[in-house]
């Protein structure tokens, strides 16, 4: 992250959002909204005076509540660029007018409060979307407690506490009273592979981070016992198999080959209840922490912004690809492309595989002076056109627009963006629209000479 | 062992879901149903081995196992199966297809109490606690078994002597009239 801020052929533009994108591939125009940050990316010297300094304590984002951050802050330790963004929330200064603090300290006069959002319009060629992931919100799951019983948590929690850097310092503790646990039950599929919660697919990294932090947990504290309930161990790739039969034989993790029912606290400790499955009984564990494996979901606002790219997604909110298996990395429109868990699940691995894909197919695009397409998409016919304009209403790629020929408005293909589906010479009440290839006339000579086959074969009768 | 015979090996899956509408392939064999069941102990077969059983066709094995008799249906398996399987249902369809086969229940008690049960509501169109506790106990020639129970759960109005009568009796007796028509009919 911190070379790419450093690249001089590489603008960032963080802390934006995009508002809209018009055009097509090679032409994207994007417009641009940057959030003010209020303070100014020019001045800053990233000496984080300011937010020693700031008085507002707010729960951090970050670390998922478990530590404070300042209302003035960097989101995290490595956040590019080095340069914090205040809260306005929570901000002492922007809600009740006093405090100015950050900006008497900041050596560089940095903190600028009037700061506004600013709005603009770039020209891109091409586009990599990479917005990632969010986790599964556990407390639907009644008989589990989560929300309900504090030492009940996600493995991001225990990742965060688990991080040197982290809000307990590497430190792993009960959240409820502070103490080492020494029982840990991890409960896997909490929400994927769960019809019943709306996520029927596998998160595909939690097998592997369990058996990570089992491992760490026991190199850490040796004290420690941990129990791992599991549907399928799912440890498809290079060593995988081999890091979850470690965990296993040399750290010493039991798994347990079934699912957690309930869970119920006594005397301030849990009591899981769930099954082995392999010796067909239930099995009841004194757990002092239970770490859920949450479900990988779509960022909540993934929809809208589908919508501002016009790219598809499924059923759950995930963007779907070209073709599952040969444009892997290519959304439907062309220019657009996909990477990391904005597509689907995807461990660390697979993510820097599919970006670097993506990245080498915008190159190819970038690279030439022209562009290849698919001879097989729509032409008109302005002769016959009316101008009815009822093509452009059906084209989901919008890749048709309006045009005046001869002082008539007639409509006319872009392109780059028609995929020759076929909708708008469906729709085409003058037969002006068609598809290259599979014009009204060809599909009625094909339609035609099926016929004849069938007759002379007698395998239709018409009654004349 | 059991034997897997292709030509047949969808037979009860089908039935199943013919009778209550529930596909028992969709199961993942999770176990969660075992993990929550409250007669898990007691049961022969654990819930999710009744699934794989009708996966695999083994109607032999399934309707001879007491789990369908002592099954409570609760409903705890139906409600948390993250697969949405009603599996109260299906251990009621294969009571049904165990009746239909004339295989006798293995579980004689669940057989006395549900016609001690049964009787109660056809004579009051609701249950009476106490006549229930003391035939059930006798006909298990077990009299004094929940005796100590008995002044307790008194003294807190749980037990009434007489029992109570609904108001349209003859309305339920219809019912078992018409019931026992319908498998007479059959």
């Amino acid at each position: 992250m911190t070379e790419s801020s450093h690249d001089e052929n590489i603008e960032l533009m963080t802390y934006s959002e995009i508002v809209e994108v018009k055009g097509f591939v090679g032409n994207f125009d994007v417009t641009i909204r940057k959030k003010p940050r209020y303070v100014d990316l020019t001045k800053c010297t990233g000496c984080g005076l300011c937010t020693e300094k700031c008085p507002a304590k707010v729960p951090s984002e970050w670390n998922l509540g478990m530590g404070l951050r300042k209302a003035i802050y960097k989101p995290f330790g490595q956040a590019v660029p080095n340069v914090p963004v205040i809260d306005k929330e929570h901000c002492t200064f922007f809600t009740k007018g006093k405090c100015k603090v950050c900006q008497k300290l900041c050596p560089a006069g940095a903190v600028d409060y009037e700061q506004q959002e600013e709005v603009v319009t770039k020209k891109f060629g091409a586009i990599i979307v990479a917005t990632g992931f969010t986790q599964f919100d556990p407390s639907v799951y009644g008989e589990y407690g989560a929300g309900k019983f504090k030492d009940v948590i996600t493995g991001l929690h225990l990742e965060r506490m688990l991080d040197t850097s982290g809000p307990t310092g590497g430190h792993v503790v009960r959240p409820s009273d502070q103490k080492e646990p020494k029982n840990i039950v991890f409960i896997q599929c909490v929400g994927s592979r769960d019809e019943s919660k709306g996520h029927p697919y596998c998160s595909r990294i939690c097998c592997m981070y369990t058996a990570k932090q089992a491992i760490l947990l026991k190199d850490h504290f040796p004290e420690t016992q941990s129990y791992i309930f599991y549907i399928d161990i799912r440890a498809g790739g290079k060593n995988y198999e081999e890091f979850v039969k470690r965990a296993q034989r040399e750290y010493g993790a039991i798994y347990i080959r079934g699912r957690v029912s309930k869970i119920y606290e006594t005397n301030g400790n849990l009591i899981v209840r769930g099954v082995d499955t392999l010796t067909g009984k239930q099995v009841e564990i004194e757990a002092d922490l239970v770490v859920l494996a949450t479900a990988i979901v779509p960022q909540p606002d993934a929809i809208e912004l589908a919508k501002v790219l016009n790219i598809p997604y499924d059923q759950y909110g995930f963007y779907s690809e070209a073709h599952p298996k040969l444009q892997p990395v290519e959304s439907v429109t062309k220019g657009i492309f996909l990477t990391g868990s904005c597509q689907f699940p995807k461990d660390i691995p697979d993510s820097v595989a599919t970006t670097g894909a993506a990245s080498v197919r915008t190159c190819e695009i970038l690279s030439k002076d022209e562009l290849i397409l698919d001879p097989k998409i729509a032409f008109v016919n302005p002769d016959i056109c009316s101008g009815c304009l009822n093509c452009v209403e059906v084209c989901p790629f919008n890749a048709i627009e309006s045009t005046v020929v001869d002082g008539r408005t007639v409509a006319q293909v872009i392109p780059t963006l028609c995929h020759g589906c076929g909708n708008c010479a469906s729709t085409c009440r003058t037969s002006a629209v068609n598809v290259s290839g599979f014009t009204d006339d060809q599909i009625y000579a094909q339609v035609a000479s099926v016929f004849e086959i069938l007759k002379k074969e007698s395998l239709l009768e018409l009654s004349e | 062992m059991s034997y897997l015979n292709s030509q047949d090996i969808h037979k009860l899956r089908n039935r199943i879901l013919s009778i209550s509408g529930e596909d028992v392939s969709k199961c993942i064999q999770c176990g969660k149903c075992t993990a929550g069941c409250p007669i898990s102990p007691e049961m022969d077969l654990q819930p999710n081995q009744v699934l794989r059983l009708i996966q695999i066709n083994d109607e032999d094995a399934l309707l001879r196992c007491s789990t369908i008799w002592i099954c409570a249906s609760c409903q705890t398996c139906s409600v948390r199966c993250p697969e949405e399987i009603d599996i109260a249902k299906i251990m009621d369809s294969l009571r049904k297809l165990a009746l239909e086969a004339k295989i006798p229940v293995g579980e004689e008690k669940v057989v006395k109490f549900d016609e001690i049960f049964l009787d109660s509501i056809r004579k009051r169109g609701r249950v009476h606690e106490l006549e229930l506790v003391m035939k059930y106990n006798l006909a298990l020639r077990q009299p004094f078994k929940d005796a100590h129970l008995g002044p307790v759960m008194f003294t807190r109005g749980k037990l009434g002597i007489l029992g109570h009568k609904i108001k349209e009796v003859g309305k339920i007796k219809e019912i078992f009239k018409n019931s026992r028509r319908i498998k007479q009919m059959e």
